[in-house]
């Protein structure tokens, strides 16, 4: 008898066992149930939810990866052990093992905690529940780590995690009916509940924080510091980095969302797999454009001077808006989350624009909040069920209309 | 340039329901369908249109410590400012009376359409919060005062509508049983809190909490002052805050 075969029998065996669902999400991980399916209509199609799933998981490979490199080249960088890079993309600098291997033992905890957490939770909420296990956390789950700092503590992360995945998601009814993106949940909170450890100049290079420790106890070294562009900014700072830096991704930040480059590429593969929706890509992107040429244009035209505290941010050409902080990432991954996003066409146009109006909105104006994209996505979150509701009723009323007009 | 600051600031920053937590009641009871929550949260916006310019009105000229000088010198000294829960009080009431039965006899459509809601709004706490708000505030003109009642209200009528929209899509959601009806709408609340809290320092650029302190050392010092001369406006001014 085969495996395949032997594991089936298996959970026909332990039909009633209340473990089952954890049996069974493991199982149907590797296998394809063997059971045939019974009774009504069926249509049959090529991608389950464990499917698509992985196909976004598959676009956010490569930010990872370049994460785990930018870890470690930004740890040596401030160091002062490497050169900053300067031949483009693949500088030899900064594809290095060593840049590597910082980075890969910084970031494989974050991702090992955030998996083990929170399918721990789905796992535990299956069984109490007694259905599948479902597989919205995958995506969660590889979300998380590549929107935190590198030096987050872990159990700040397993804290967050277990706040996002049960009062984000498992007290609505699991996958598919939570109101706000989990991953989303998990980060304000976060950022809300452990400010020190998400914003500042020290969080975002691994090695900083340590090092002020050792200072502090009274070490002789020099300390390190960077900050994301965004805060520099906010602060009145010139950008020490060229645009080009910016958009190929040496700069500090969070894990994953430095490299627009990337970020663009994995777009390009959800849109070409019709994952993600472009509809709300192009029209953040839209919105984003908008709101920034309006603030060029109040500090070109002298209405806002560099005496404002907001002149810095605000002067900031609108193009530079799109690829510093995570914007970018917060437009692919987290927008167009299609559980907490519109789901009507026309509501997508507009949930998609008022994200990038509003989150360069909050980066201009809330000095305290250098990333507004979190913020405003998590805000156009909680009114998407609102624009969906008056599009749906629009188009009622138009039908109504119409039928009107051929009954008389 | 004031009026948009203070308009923006008590639609967002300020959100009754958001920052403040005012009104959860009718919020949390009329929020099932869209429909309903939509004439609740009109009725609410109007409301507060009138009420906190006219409190306005009655806090200026009647209620402030010094604000009866107009009826002569003598009674410059009078400070009514402890009359002004019950005074306020009464003007949403009455306004409240006054609003329905005007509606009554014009449009009664809309009257019916709001139906229970209009007299359940003269014990809305938004509402009297929103008066309160603006006599600890002190809103200097009466047009800021219309301003501010206009753009509360629009702030709690766009909680009402998102909390309403949302609560209509997660009807069929397999909410665990404990938590079904009140318990998920206050966890909605909360979460949808998070989301406002993007607007939460704006404007004042984050120093917020530096600056209401020293207006409370100022206050303590004027109250210090005015203990010397009469204990019971030290005492009011303490009730106040």
């Amino acid at each position: 008898m085969s495996l395949k075969n032997k594991l089936h029998n298996f959970k026909v065996k332990n039909k009633d066992k209340k473990w089952l669902p954890a049996f069974s999400a493991l199982h149907t991980f590797l296998f394809l149930p063997n059971e045939t399916t019974h009774g009504g209509t069926h249509i049959k199609v090529a991608d389950d939810l464990k499917r698509t799933m992985n196909t976004v998981i598959m676009a956010m490979i490569p930010c990872l990866i370049f994460g785990m490199f930018n870890a470690g080249y930004q740890h040596h960088l401030a160091l002062g052990e490497i050169q900053a890079v300067t031949s483009g993309f693949f500088s030899p600098e900064f594809w290095t093992l060593s840049n590597f291997m910082v980075g890969f033992w910084k970031i494989l905890p974050l991702v090992i905690v955030s998996y083990g957490v929170g399918l721990g939770i789905e796992f535990i909420f299956a069984i109490i529940k007694g259905h599948e296990v479902e597989e919205g956390y995958l995506v969660t789950g590889m979300l998380v780590p590549l929107i935190v700092p590198v030096d987050i503590p872990l159990w700040m992360l397993a804290v967050a995690v277990i706040f996002g995945v049960v009062i984000g998601k498992e007290v609505f009814g699991g996958t598919g009916m939570n109101i706000l993106n989990p991953a989303l949940t998990i980060r304000a909170f976060l950022f809300f509940a452990y400010p020190t450890w998400m914003s500042g100049d020290k969080v975002w290079i691994h090695g900083a924080v340590e090092r002020d420790q050792l200072i502090a106890s009274g070490q002789n070294l020099d300390a390190i510091s960077g900050e994301t562009i965004l805060g520099g900014l906010a602060q009145g700072k010139e950008i020490a980095y060229s645009l080009w830096d910016m958009f190929l991704g040496f700069i500090p930040g969070s894990v994953g969302e430095t490299s627009t480059l990337l970020i663009i590429l994995g777009g390009l593969f959800l849109i070409f797999t019709k994952i993600g929706s472009w509809r709300i890509m192009l029209s953040s992107v839209i919105g984003a454009i908008v709101m920034g040429l309006i603030f060029n244009q109040v500090t070109a035209s002298g209405w806002i001077t560099e005496s404002s505290k907001f002149y810095g941010l605000m002067s900031a050409p609108f193009w530079e808006h799109l690829v510093i902080g995570g914007f970018a990432f917060g437009t692919v991954f987290m927008a167009t989350d299609p559980v907490t996003a519109s789901q009507t066409n026309k509501g997508k146009w507009i949930y998609g624009f008022l994200i990038g109006f509003v989150s360069i909105m909050i980066r201009v104006f809330n000095p305290a909040y250098p990333e507004g994209v979190m913020l405003a996505i998590l805000l156009m979150n909680v009114f998407a069920p609102t624009i969906d509701h008056y599009v749906v009723q629009g188009n009622v009323k138009k039908r109504m209309k119409r039928l009107k007009a051929k009954v008389a | 340039m004031e009026h948009i600051e203070l308009f923006f600031k008590s639609i967002f920053i300020d959100n009754m329901v958001f920052a403040t937590f005012l009104g959860m009641c009718s919020y949390l009871a009329v929020s099932k369908k869209v429909s309903t929550a939509v004439g609740l949260g009109a009725a609410v916006i109007f409301v507060l249109a009138i009420t906190v310019p006219l409190n306005w009105l009655l806090d200026q000229y009647l209620l402030q410590p010094g604000a009866l000088k107009w009826l002569g010198a003598e009674y410059a000294d009078y400070d009514l400012s402890f009359l002004s829960f019950i005074m306020f009080i009464a003007t949403i009431a009455t306004m409240v009376q006054l609003v329905e039965i005007v509606v009554e006899k014009f449009s009664p459509s809309l009257y019916n359409s709001l139906g229970i809601f209009l007299p359940l709004i003269a014990v809305n706490c938004a509402i009297l919060g929103g008066s309160l708000f603006m006599q600890s505030r002190e809103i200097p003109t009466l047009g800021l005062a219309t301003t501010y009642g206009v753009g509360s209200g629009i702030g709690w009528f766009l909680a009402i509508l998102a909390i309403a929209a949302i609560r209509e899509k997660i009807r069929y959601s397999n909410v665990p049983p404990a938590l079904r009806g009140l318990g998920i709408t206050f966890i909605i609340t909360g979460l949808m809190a998070i989301g406002f809290m993007s607007f939460g320092g704006m404007l004042t650029g984050g120093d917020e909490e530096e600056a209401p302190k020293e207006v409370k050392t100022v206050k303590v010092e004027k109250s210090k002052e005015d203990l010397e001369k009469d204990k019971v406006v030290a005492n009011n001014i303490k009730v106040n805050e």
